[in-house]
């Protein structure tokens, strides 16, 4: 279905990833942020806060702390809402606990983490992409979830909205990872009218209360919902549960649920996996980045294919479900990969274990605070280079 | 455009870059601005040296003193706090400032820098706003004329 204009800011503006992320949560139907405000996310529930009155019943709530925000949208989902919660690094820690609820419970909604330096306290003005696998798996249990990385203000409003399409689509909580320096970061967004963006409905039985199971999967393996006060009876619980959302703690419904709670991630990653290639196809080099750290990878690729080194870049969109299949084949076609992340390797590990050998892969790390220097990528390109030959 | 946060943002020296590029802009930071707005000793100590020697210096000059700077470099001052004071409001400064770096550096139209004054102050103070712009535009061309 189309989005409704009235969360929608129609126009060209110029504003920062931050502004453009609450663009993109009103657009894709969120009327509800619970936070509890922490640089350098401030500036999403800053404007949500101001723009909600305006915007067909939308609520801003600042909450105790980053438990209640995380806990709250899940209520506010549970009555009907589109909903998500901001926070960076040490908020995010926080939050571990009711990310998995929302996992165990299939619950959709959105987290944002706009990457600081850490650990602990960190670099709370300045940039890192260091909490990208405390988001695929910081919570305790078995789950998948989905993790988007935008790279510039104008993705930070469109993947916002894919985030929000996706949390419904496969009722998981997603998690939009982005950085200080995007979040901050002023340039023009284009923020289309409301009837060229495409936003995912909740997927409401169509049983009668009755009939319907709560938790009992469709094809895609996702079942369908209900909204608290419909008539339907409402159960929803941490703990291991059957098809009627109640508690039964057995090890055949723990492999029940848990199976396919991993499964409907992992079973649909195709559909999933999202990425941009630029000149891979005659590369010998391939960097693999995301997020901001794709802007200075084009800069150091410029200058290495000067010197001569066919370079081209992977840049994930999606990077949780992992694409693992694609970095297979272009190991298996001998480019040697570099992974130039704002850390000391997280999605390296997952490219060098699906490269399984085929190809050398050399991490580009940074420790964050601010972005790589652009000779420090080339020295790694060239150091992937001679590996290679 | 990037800006520091932090405890810059509340009282110490603090900065804003703006990149203009007609294709994709894609290192996010200025590597060696060619313009430079100086409004502090503070800051002119700790900004000048990135400055490219063949760039351009835009002073608040009551509270700079440009020294140091290799001599390619074009240094243009304005007296901005007192002619914002003469105003009526000292707070209007980075106006007049906008005024004048709009005349001096010639990068953006000045019905551009017009439109974007009127856009971006809050709702009723547009005229001050735009008159302070205007002064510092005003002295802007006088200084590249006397060049």
């Amino acid at each position: 279905m189309k989005a409704d204009p009235r969360g929608v800011l129609t126009g060209s503006h110029y504003i920062d990833g931050d502004f453009a992320c609450c663009e993109g949560a009103l657009a894709a139907g969120c009327r509800f942020i619970a936070g509890y405000p922490i640089t350098p996310s401030t500036e999403v529930v800053e404007r949500f806060a101001r723009r909600a009155p305006l915007v067909d019943g939308a609520l801003f709530i600042q909450m105790e702390d980053e438990l209640a925000a995380s806990i709250a949208i899940q209520g506010a989902v549970w009555a009907g809402k589109k909903a998500m919660t901001v926070t960076s690094g040490p908020g995010f820690s926080l939050m571990m606990e009711h990310i998995g609820l929302a996992a165990m419970t299939e619950t959709p909604c959105v987290f944002v983490d706009v990457q600081r330096g850490g650990p602990s306290t960190g670099l709370p003005t300045l940039p890192s992409q260091a909490d990208m696998m405390q988001a695929r798996w910081g919570s305790h249990g078995d789950y998948e979830i989905i993790a988007l990385c935008p790279n510039s203000p104008q993705e930070s409003f469109d993947l916002t909205v894919d985030a929000f399409n996706l949390a419904e689509q496969y009722r998981v909580p997603v998690m939009l990872m982005m950085d200080e320096c995007v979040g901050h970061m002023m340039e023009r967004v284009v923020i289309p009218s409301a009837d060229k963006i495409e936003v995912t409905p909740r997927r409401f039985t169509k049983l009668p209360p009755g009939e319907y199971l709560p938790f009992k999967p469709g094809e895609d393996l996702v079942p369908d919902m209900f909204k608290a006060g419909d008539g339907y009876r409402l159960h929803v619980t941490g703990l291991t549960h059957d098809f009627r959302g109640y508690p039964a703690m057995n090890p055949e419904v723990q492999e029940q649920l848990v199976h396919r709670l991993v499964n409907k991630i992992r079973l649909n990653a195709p559909k999933i996996w999202r990425y941009e290639e630029t000149g891979v196809e005659d590369a010998d080099v391939v960097i693999v980045t995301f997020g901001i750290t794709s802007r200075v990878a084009v800069e150091a690729i410029d200058i290495a294919r000067k010197k001569g080194i066919k370079v081209g870049m992977l840049r994930l969109i999606v990077v949780w479900p992992f694409p693992e299949q694609r970095i297979f084949e272009l190991a298996s076609q001998g480019k040697a990969l570099v992974v130039a992340e704002m850390n000391y390797g997280q999605v390296f590990y997952e490219v060098d274990r699906s490269a399984r050998g085929k190809a050398p892969v050399v991490l580009a790390g940074h420790g964050g605070g601010t972005v790589h220097n652009i000779e420090d990528v080339v020295k790694k390109i060239e150091e992937a280079y001679r590996c290679r030959s | 455009m990037t800006q520091a946060f932090g405890p810059e943002a509340r009282g110490s020296a603090c900065s804003a870059q703006v990149i203009v590029a007609d294709g994709a802009i894609r290192y996010p930071y200025v590597k060696r601005p060619q313009v430079m707005v100086i409004m502090s000793q503070e800051a002119f100590t700790k900004f000048s040296p990135e400055l490219d020697p063949n760039g351009m210096i835009l002073i608040e000059e009551e509270l700079v003193d440009a020294k140091g700077l290799p001599p390619t470099v074009r240094v243009f001052g304005i007296p901005a706090t007192r002619i914002a004071e003469e105003l009526g409001r000292k707070v209007v400064l980075n106006m007049v400032m906008a005024g004048f770096f709009a005349a001096v550096s010639g990068l953006v139209s000045k019905d551009a820098m017009r439109k974007a004054v009127e856009t971006s102050v809050p709702k009723g103070t547009e005229g001050l706003n735009l008159l302070a712009f205007e002064k510092g535009y005003e002295y802007g061309l006088g200084k590249v004329q006397a060049q």
